[in-house]
């Protein structure tokens, strides 16, 4: 076994994510498939932190959670507000910018 | 430079809990109700924090659970128990052929980049962290995320402010003062109605407590005021009222009275 299983691990769950981004139709589905997609970079980049024997990748990795919880705090509150107005939480519902 | 030596428990590990993140994954995508697919997406989060602890990040194996699966998934099923949970999501394809397309695309890319990820790093021989962390993985974070980082981690609380007053603007309700009644109000509308008295409330019986069952009035008929809404009432079959005669004993017969058969009731009894 080598480090290539990691990272062909996370290819695997990035395509996962992406596919669940494309086929559902729950918003916060679709959320939760962007985090799994976050998640799988950041398993790549803490193997490419071990492999080039650097700290820097796990910083990234780090950054890359900080920006992933802000993100998800704005997204589902925009779902929330897009919520009240449609009572929906279907991506396909929200047609509108405005209202 | 020293090589990483992969050894057996790192790779029972991976075996074990790959197929674990896998299949988290993929039942976070095809189950049909959200908060199981939060949970399964909690699974994966989970396997993916020991990778990070193998792969001598402790610190982010660590960040990883509390963080996403501690805060992030709360969050997550917070907004689905107050949103989307009874939004189940429909079957029906918006566009045609969607699913077909994202499936092909979805295992074209996998295959790509797999392969492609396979060829490129099939020699790669890792350094391993132990020369850059002399003093352990978490000093060494720290002084890598307070010099050469310094820029980006103050930036990083500017956005961590913006996205907390987002959150609090977009999920904030403007009611104007004076819209709401106050409990003097509808104490007032209440009395002012014909019916200032709470509703009576559902029919308990022997068999059946349920809301569903209504309260019995005086002469037998059922109260519509006692049914819940938005359920079917369900009247439940009364027992007959026993008499005690069967269950004592019929006293008559030992008394050899020309009575034939218990009758209910006080009309019906002549003594």
């Amino acid at each position: 076994m080598t480090l290539t299983y990691y990272l062909v691990l996370a290819a695997i769950l990035f395509t996962i994510g992406a596919v669940g981004v494309l086929v559902r139709r729950n918003a916060i589905v679709v959320f939760m498939c962007i985090e799994l997609m976050l998640n799988s970079v950041n398993l790549t980049l803490v193997t490419f932190a071990r492999a080039t024997g650097t700290i820097d990748g796990q910083i990234m990795a780090f950054f890359v959670m900080v920006v992933a919880a802000a993100e998800v705090v704005v997204g589902l509150a925009i779902i929330m507000s897009i919520y009240r107005t449609r009572r929906s939480a279907s991506v396909d519902d929200a047609n509108l910018l405005k209202y | 430079m020293n090589e990483v030596v992969i050894g057996t428990g790192e790779t029972v590990a991976f075996w074990v809990l790959g197929p674990v993140a896998l299949a988290g994954a993929l039942g976070m995508v095809f189950s049909r109700n959200a908060v199981h697919s939060a949970l399964w997406l909690v699974t994966s989060m989970l396997s993916l924090g020991v990778f990070y602890v193998i792969q001598e990040a402790p610190f982010l194996g660590a960040v990883q659970i509390i963080v996403y699966t501690g805060a992030i998934m709360i969050l997550f099923l917070f907004v689905l128990m107050m949103v989307g949970r009874d939004s189940s999501d429909s079957v029906v394809e918006t566009l045609r052929g969607q699913r077909i397309a994202a499936a092909v695309l979805g295992l074209g890319f996998a295959g790509l980049v797999g392969a492609g990820i396979a060829r490129a790093t099939e020699d790669l021989v890792g350094v391993g962290l132990a020369d850059a962390e002399p003093e352990g993985n978490i000093p060494a974070i720290a002084e890598s995320l307070f010099t050469d980082y310094l820029l980006a981690f103050e930036v990083t609380s500017a956005l961590l402010i913006t996205a907390a007053l987002g959150a609090m603007v977009l999920a904030h309700i403007e009611r104007e003062p004076g819209t709401r009644r106050t409990q003097k109000e509808l104490s007032r509308a209440r009395f002012l109605t014909g019916r200032p008295q709470t509703l009576p409330g559902p029919g308990v019986y022997a068999r059946a407590n349920s809301v569903a069952a209504p309260a019995l009035l005086p002469d037998g008929r059922t109260s519509p005021d006692s049914q819940a809404t938005g359920i079917e009432p369900q009247p439940a079959d009364q027992l007959p009222r026993p008499t005690g005669r069967e269950q004592l004993g019929s006293p008559d017969g030992a008394l050899g009275t020309l009575d034939p058969a218990p009758v209910d009731g006080p009309a019906g009894d002549p003594r």
